[in-house]
């Protein structure tokens, strides 16, 4: 995979801060998506991950600093699977339809929406479930189900927030590959990612937050002792496993020494 | 047979059936939507507000009471989305302070100068046979505004109901949908309060819309089905109202109660698994584990 970023700019933060209310969650980061950019997100909970995406997304705005976007960008946002309401009723196709808000105005789907929809469930593996209620659906299949009706908007740039979060060894292998083909196919990716080993490890291009940007770069540039004790406030291991970063935590004896 | 037949010869009866009928379909519709979002608790609160507005416009402009009493609603409502989002303050408690306030308003003034409409006890529990043409025309205008809502704008609001987040990100405005789904509530509440009384507006929107939910897991049908049942409510609620000699409103409301009783005791668990989530209070109660 590659994609650091050097192709035409999509979405530029300059200096952008943020807050709830009075609670401040981010001081100012500068970040900028490009069109082949395939980004992960790092940090811990609470680092202001989410708000960063928001800031992307334009549903947050920034209390200090710029926020400038391409006119007519398509994005495509992917919410986290703890977020959603899973006894809402609606199937999958009902829910992958929904994000055709333009055009067609009838609340029935034409056959050409059926197909596209059929499309893209087939692409992603799921193509037998489209009448299928949302809840009975397993962590990676509702995961696939939220890609179905991010990419049926056709998106030049695509948002997830903790893609592989609650999804077995499996399917986050899965979700990877299909976001590495997505990427392949020229769609720009961002995503948040707590997952060091699993995720972030494997993405061409990280970002380390925890409520300002500490690093970027490649996972060989941040994925070091001293970054992730900046980003998540305690002191990891890294070791090289077959040319790749693996992060382990300190080693017990070490908490215990250190614990008296 | 002919006992059945009977009320139908009184042309008061036959306007009753149609307006009661036709309420409970308007109510189970727009139910639906407040139902999925957990405002519930909206629909009492409104109905609470819009007789405060009822009351005061009667000593100011009386014989536009019905215009007053709708603006006073949907004032109440767009304060409490204003107030949820602009404050801490939760739905709920902006609903308790700003609604139930206007409805003590309109208590003190029915109780200071008295009514020149409607009277106190019609407006708590509903007059069927006394509504006017012109309420009647009211019924059919908003019936008719918000069916033409809800089919033209499906899509956004199912898209804005079921993840408003991700709705705004895909091009749907979602405020102004938020604000015209609370104007064809506050009107739908007004249309109906004269046939189904201030006190049980909120549960015919509440209760067609939980049976619906109980019955199926597609939005589509719910809603074809929570109309069907608000419906067939007032339909029967009104036939068994004329041979209980009880307020058409009450019987109205009870009848879909009956409703729920029997769904429940059919669906059993499935059926209370299905409507759990309809209160974020209850998200996780009885869900089933995903596969």
């Amino acid at each position: 995979m590659t994609g650091t970023g050097v192709g035409p700019e999509l979405i530029r933060l300059d200096g952008a801060s943020a807050s709830y209310g009075h609670h401040r969650v981010l001081t100012d980061v500068s970040f900028h998506v490009h069109e082949d950019q395939f980004t992960g997100i790092v940090g811990p909970s609470g680092a202001g991950k989410t708000t960063l995406l928001r800031l992307l997304l334009g549903t947050l705005a920034p209390i200090a600093g710029d926020v400038s976007r391409r006119p007519d960008l398509r994005v495509s946002y992917v919410p986290q699977l703890e977020t959603v309401n899973w006894n809402f009723p609606v199937t999958v196709m009902e829910c992958v339809l929904m994000s055709r808000t333009r055009g067609r105005r009838l609340p029935w789907a034409s056959r050409q929406e059926k197909a596209d929809v059929h499309g893209v469930l087939d692409r992603l593996g799921i193509g037998g479930l489209a009448e299928r209620h949302i809840r009975q659906l397993s962590g990676g299949q509702q995961q696939r189900m939220f890609l179905a009706r991010a990419l049926l908007r056709q998106p030049q740039l695509l948002l997830m927030d903790e893609p592989t979060s609650g999804v077995d060894v499996s399917t986050r292998h899965d979700i990877l590959h299909l976001l590495g083909d997505l990427h392949e196919d020229g769609v720009a990716i961002v995503l948040t990612t707590h997952d060091l080993n699993g995720m972030a490890a494997h993405l061409p291009h990280l970002v380390c937050v925890n409520h300002r940007i500490v690093a970027d770069g490649t996972p060989a540039e941040v994925i070091t002792p001293a970054v992730l004790e900046q980003t998540f406030g305690a002191r990891m291991e890294v070791l090289e496993h077959l040319g790749m970063r693996v992060v382990v935590d300190e080693a017990p004896s070490n908490f215990m020494a250190g614990g008296g | 047979m002919e006992t059945l037949l009977e009320p139908l010869s009184y042309a008061f009866f036959q306007k009753g059936l149609v307006v009661a009928a036709l309420s409970g379909a308007l109510l189970g519709l727009i139910g639906v939507y407040i139902v999925l979002r957990g405002m519930s608790y909206i629909g009492h609160g409104l109905s609470h507000s819009i007789f405060g507005g009822f009351a005061a416009a009667q000593l100011f402009a009386a014989q536009f009471y019905a215009l007053a009493a709708g603006l006073w609603g949907i004032a109440s409502a767009l304060a409490i989305t204003v107030v949820v989002k602009k404050s801490r303050v939760g739905a709920d408690a902006a609903i308790g302070v700003i609604t139930i306030a206007s409805f003590a308003l309109g208590v003190a003034l029915f109780a200071k100068f008295g009514s020149s409409g409607p009277s106190f006890e019609n407006a708590l529990f509903g007059s069927i046979l006394g509504i006017s043409v012109g309420q009647i025309v009211g019924l059919v205008a908003v019936s008719v505004l918000t069916a033409a809502f809800v089919f033209l704008r499906y899509r956004a609001l199912l898209f804005s109901t079921f993840d408003p987040e991700v709705a705004a990100v895909s091009g749907v405005r979602v405020n102004r949908i938020e604000a015209a789904l609370m104007i064809v509530l506050s009107l739908a509440i007004l249309a109906t309060l004269t046939v189904i009384g201030v006190t049980l507006v909120a549960a015919m929107l509440v209760i067609p819309a939980v049976i619906a939910r109980m019955l199926t897991d597609s939005f589509g049908r719910m809603l074809a089905y929570s109309t069907a049942i608000g419906l067939a409510s007032g339909f029967v609620g009104m036939y068994l109202s004329y041979y209980a000699g009880v307020p058409s409103g009450t019987m109205i409301v009870l009848v879909g109660a009956t409703a729920f009783v029997i769904v429940l005791a059919i669906t059993g668990g499935r059926g209370l698994r299905r409507s759990a989530g309809l209160d974020s209070h209850s998200e996780d109660l009885l869900a089933e584990p995903a596969a």
